[in-house]
């Protein structure tokens, strides 16, 4: 770009698309993609997500935190030539030339409703609320569709065989995009056997952690209530000098 | 007093997709009743297992209908008995797979009282979804 | 155990019999749980007479029942995928046998049908290895075995040595069920009259009771969706045996356990004159020859309990 040019000439002649913030004159690599079967040049170099809004959609569903951790972007796409149905997060993959792709925006399931209390600490409680993981058929489609490489399929096995501790560990990353769900033939929706099942390991399983109940003594006592409140009674600008002076673990 | 059942070609289609389902030649059913007579849920049946096999010799496609097929429990005690060495639970299987594979289901999971659920063993459930389920 | 310590006891307890120590072990699910009982006391067994069963690792569900439509590839990917682990293990040199050990006999039966059906099909076994692309190929050599045939090989003397509390005074029925026996191809007795328990139950010192409805299906998972059909069988055997002379029956399917013992409770609405009946896991009465501690036993989970009789047969100490 010429350093000769003004400011307000560059603004005028800008192509900057409004929602990613690209200038497709800044754009060396050029991919096309294809949504929902219309094809779209792309920058290459954009997510999933960015490259669908560079193309002029504005996501309203499909979207979320933008970061991998809420799980709202599950895609499935088609590589160009290749028979595999692939699965994604869009905030989190880069568009490849030739890519085939839908967003999936909701995967329909309805969550047991329990009183964790009153349940039984063994393989039973996953009978009783999800008995459907009993005609799991070790396809392993499910570990195949997860954007977040969990072994899916080997969870569902430890809900079976009543293994919590197992079924914790390997869905603790679970982010419930609902991919998993989606692809199963035997019509499990992993993610809430999951989430049951850390939930029961969580008041059953594992040990109460010391700091934990420490804290909890010293808020019964009362002893953050005068800090509390001073917050509370601050004025905005006051909290904003807070703010920026607080102290973070990695400045220390 | 003689009756004459004809064979249409609708009958012989369905009879076709249970021999190649099956992969039992199950013309070859003499109807001796071994079978019937070995069969431990037979006081549950509407149509006992010879004349399943019947029916299906026949391409009758009412056979899809009868509570045989379901409470067959694949015990193979008739097959270890036909002396035609026929696999009678592999034809109630196939007759299941037919209605299963539209995805309508004999059991329906979300029927079962709660309190059943959490005392069958996983074996059971398993393998009554595998036979039940579609 | 370490290994070192197996080989010892092995050698130990039947030199110059097979060297067979650290077998693989598939336990299935329903071992884990309700079939508790017969898991723990077959694992004591087992160490007793100089065996390691090693549990495979990622062990998933066989499926319990091998589908019987001739083009459905996707039911044996269960059974399949542990035989890949079988197969790890063995290529591993973890274990010392190629055959992996079963208890259950659903799972006996599921996981040897699929290995055999697909095993035996070059162009089937490919189709699965293919869709199980992120799994090494099975090859197909791997074999399936029932607890009862590795006891079957060993010396009878070196079991007989174990015997510590002779069942001398115990009546036993043992039963069979389907999945042990049929079909022929996949049976480890005959299918008709089956006597490989009556062998080991005699050298335990049991009475033991033969009758006509051992080979009879307890109604399986049928037991889902009519359990009163099932308790009917349940009836229908249990008096057979009763009525033949046994105090309890024995059993190796957790399913069978589950029909002929808790049903017990529906067969009493239906016919209250009904005796209750306990029902052994074959290993439980096994433990109990072998002195071995009652923990292993697991009682707590059968439903009819088994104790009492025990006891008053002097079986089983009073405080146990």
């Amino acid at each position: 770009m010429s350093e000769s040019k003004t400011m307000m000439e560059r603004i005028s002649e800008s192509t900057r698309s409004l929602t990613t913030g690209v200038d497709s004159r800044d754009v060396e690599h050029w991919v096309t993609i294809y949504i929902m079967g219309r094809g779209y040049e792309v920058p290459a170099d954009l997510t999933i997500m960015t490259a669908m809004e560079f193309a002029g959609y504005k996501l309203i569903r499909s979207c979320g935190c933008r970061q991998g951790f809420c799980g709202a972007c599950a895609t499935v796409f088609r590589r160009e030539g290749q028979y595999k149905l692939e699965s994604a997060l869009a905030c989190q993959t880069r568009v490849e030339d030739g890519m085939y792709l839908v967003q999936i925006p909701f995967s329909p399931a309805e969550a047991a409703y329990y009183d964790i209390e009153s349940e039984s600490y063994d393989y039973s409680v996953f009978s009783k609320h999800y008995p459907e993981v009993a005609r799991c058929v070790s396809c392993n489609t499910c570990t195949k569709a997860c954007p977040q490489d969990l072994e899916v399929m080997d969870y569902i096995q430890s809900a079976i065989k009543g293994d919590f501790e197992s079924l914790a560990e390997q869905s603790f990353d679970c982010i419930q995009c609902g991919l998993c769900a989606l692809r199963c033939p035997a019509e499990i929706v992993h993610y809430n056997v999951g989430h049951l099942g850390r939930r029961m390991f969580g008041r059953y399983g594992s040990p109460e952690p010391e700091h934990l109940k420490t804290r909890l003594a010293e808020m019964e006592r009362g002893e953050f209530s005068s800090a509390l409140d001073a917050l509370v009674g601050a004025s905005t600008k006051k909290l904003k000098e807070l703010y920026a002076a607080r102290v973070r673990e990695s400045d220390e | 007093m003689a009756q004459t059942i004809v064979i249409t070609p609708k009958n012989e289609t369905f009879l076709k997709r249970i021999v190649a389902l099956s992969a039992e030649a199950i013309t070859v059913c003499d109807q001796c009743g071994t079978c019937s007579g070995s069969c431990p849920m037979i006081h549950e049946m509407d149509v006992t297992p010879s004349q399943l096999m019947r029916m299906v010799q026949l391409g009758q496609s009412e056979a899809l209908d009868t509570k045989t097929m379901w409470v067959c429990a694949s015990c193979f005690a008739c097959t270890v008995r036909c002396p035609r060495g026929l696999d009678v639970s592999k034809v109630a299987e196939a007759l299941r797979q037919v209605t299963l594979r539209r995805s309508v289901d004999r059991l329906d999971i979300r029927n079962i009282p709660s309190d059943e659920l959490a005392e069958l063993p996983q074996i059971a459930l398993v393998s009554a979804f595998r036979k039940l389920t579609g | 155990m370490t290994s070192e310590q197996t080989s010892t006891t092995h050698a130990a307890l039947d030199a110059g019999s097979p060297k067979r120590t650290r077998l693989p072990y598939y336990p299935g699910c329903t071992l884990k749980t309700t079939g508790k009982g017969l898991e723990d006391s077959a694992l004591a067994v087992a160490e007793t007479l100089g065996m390691e069963l090693v549990e495979l690792p990622r062990w998933n569900c066989c499926g319990v029942v091998t589908s019987l439509t001739d083009d459905d590839l996707m039911r044996h990917i269960a059974p399949i995928r542990n035989m890949v682990r079988v197969q790890e293990m063995s290529d591993a040199g973890l274990v010392d046998d190629k055959r992996v050990v079963t208890l259950c006999s659903m799972c006996f039966n599921a996981l040897k049908w699929s290995n055999a059906r697909i095993g035996g099909n070059a162009e089937d076994l490919k189709s699965i290895n293919d869709f199980m692309y992120l799994e090494e190929d099975y090859r197909g050599d791997s074999e399936v075995v029932h607890f009862l045939e590795i006891l079957k090989e060993l010396d009878p003397e070196a079991i007989a040595r174990q015997v510590k509390v002779p069942l001398g005074n115990l009546n036993v029925a043992p039963y069979y069920g389907c999945t042990l026996l049929r079909p022929k191809s996949i049976g480890i007795d005959d299918p008709e009259n089956p006597t490989i328990q009556r062998k080991f139950l005699e050298t335990m010192g049991a009475t033991v009771i033969d009758n006509s409805y051992k080979t009879v299906c307890c109604g399986s998972y049928q037991t889902v969706p009519d359990k009163y059909a099932v308790a009917e069988l349940t009836h229908d055997i249990l008096s057979h045996a009763r009525s033949a002379g046994a105090e309890a029956v024995t059993t190796f399917c957790p399913l069978c356990a589950f029909n002929l013992d808790n049903r017990q409770r529906e067969v009493l609405e239906k016919h209250p004159d009904f005796e209750p009946m306990p029902v052994f896991y074959f290993t439980q009465l096994m433990a109990v020859a072998f002195g071995l501690n009652a923990e292993c036993c697991r009682f707590d989970l059968n439903h009819t309990d088994p104790r009492p009789l025990l006891r008053g047969k002097k079986l089983m100490k009073e405080d146990a």
